[in-house]
């Protein structure tokens, strides 16, 4: 009777610290949350294209323009834009994609990246018969739209603001993923 | 005294003026308070067929104009919000969006998930699919995670992928200059930025045909 007491007894304790540890466990889960992602956050910037605000945008926008939805951008910035257009090259007429300036800066105001799922995707090739299907680390941007605002129709107009001679990034980018080259 | 506070004033516009740089580094006055490149300050964004062509690969630079004596000390800021849209129907307004913050180490990328909101205020959807990866840390190799929807993604600092002899650009614009340098300036070499790299199946963003896209950071 006495070992039946000492072997109930012992079970009961083996009971008792199974619960503890079940307490412990349920502690545990209680004083490690997941990471807090509360609060609302407000826009301070926003790009698509590369230099779009950079270069069309009037000092006393900049702030605006980065806070007005790429919808509401056409109403809100073409004028402006245009008459950007037309500031930086007096003498413009039409560009290597056959764009009025109108029509040039109709595109450009609305400020998405617009990307092709099928195919080739580049911000645009050499010969310009891509363009803007993407943008990709590799496509000398700037070169692109200084053509695009300098060039004229065919691309060969003020020869000295058609290219900032810089060809390449100073790193090789990566085949794979991450892309981007090593930090300096 | 007025006058000289007005003077400075001038010259504080001045220099800010000359200092809203290239691809998006320093675009405008609330992200680049000082006239340094703030977390907030969108440098360059890139979406490109990956190496598995079946997918897009999404790029978001922040922070720009990172030297390497600095850049053991810069992190992605846990207040700042990074927000890729995506508009799958041609009007510029979103159809799907992917949120990624920053939480004790890790880049937390929520999405792609639906939404038509063109609110300047976001709230984050932790409802939605995600993707955890560990920031790589200046000095170690690039450290990605891949989740069960196959999309793969990278946060850490890299090499600033963008190049443009800007310095010589702006004494064009100043007047101060006729054409550019043969060769130029790479103003941006030697320079690290905050990097987030998001790969996504096409099958999460419509599949086939084209979309518009564009990044925005939020912070609270």
């Amino acid at each position: 009777m006495k070992n039946i007491k000492i072997y109930m007894l012992a079970i009961l304790v083996s009971a008792v610290s199974f619960n503890c540890s079940n307490d412990d466990d349920a502690a545990l889960i209680t004083v490690a949350p997941g990471p807090d992602f509360s609060g609302t956050y407000t826009q301070d910037d926003q790009m698509a294209r590369p230099a779009i605000n950079t270069v069309f945008v009037n000092d006393g926008s900049k702030d605006m323009f980065n806070t007005t939805v790429p919808s509401a951008q056409g109403a809100a910035f073409q004028t402006a834009f245009e008459d950007k257009l037309l500031a930086l090259n007096p003498g413009y007429t039409t560009n290597a994609l056959g764009f009025t300036a109108t029509q040039f800066t109709t595109a450009l105001a609305t400020d998405v990246l617009t990307v092709d799922l099928d195919g080739e995707t580049t911000f645009a090739s050499a010969d310009l018969s891509t363009v803007l299907t993407g943008r990709t680390l590799m496509d000398d941007v700037i070169d692109i739209e200084l053509t695009l605002i300098f060039g004229g129709p065919d691309g060969s107009e003020n020869p000295g603001l058609t290219s900032d001679n810089v060809p390449s990034n100073d790193k090789a980018f990566l085949a794979s993923f991450p892309y981007l080259a090593s930090p300096h | 005294m007025k006058k000289m506070k007005i003077l400075l004033g001038v010259a504080v516009i001045t220099v800010a003026g000359f200092l809203m740089v290239a691809a998006d580094h320093i675009d405008a006055p609330a992200v680049s308070g000082g006239g340094a490149s703030s977390s907030t300050d969108i440098t360059d964004f890139y979406a490109f067929r990956a190496e598995n062509t079946d997918n897009i690969a999404f790029v978001a630079n922040v922070r720009g104009l990172i030297s390497p004596s600095a850049s053991s000390s810069v992190d992605f800021d846990e207040n700042v919000l990074i927000e890729i849209n995506i508009d799958t129907n041609g009007d510029a307004i979103q159809d799907m969006v992917m949120q990624a913050i920053p939480r004790d180490g890790k880049m937390y990328v929520f999405g792609p998930f639906a939404s038509t909101s063109t609110d300047l205020n976001s709230t984050i959807n932790t409802d939605a699919v995600i993707t955890v990866v560990d920031i790589t840390p200046y000095g170690s190799n690039a450290i990605s995670a891949t989740n069960a929807s196959g999309i793969t993604a990278f946060a850490g600092l890299r090499d600033d992928p963008f190049y443009f002899d800007f310095a010589q650009y702006s004494e064009i614009i100043a007047g101060n200059a006729t054409s550019f340098n043969d060769p130029g300036t790479d103003l941006f070499a030697g320079t690290n930025v905050l990097s987030l790299v998001v790969e996504v199946p096409k099958s999460l963003i419509g599949g086939t045909g084209t979309i518009n896209t564009w990044v925005e950071t939020k912070s609270k």
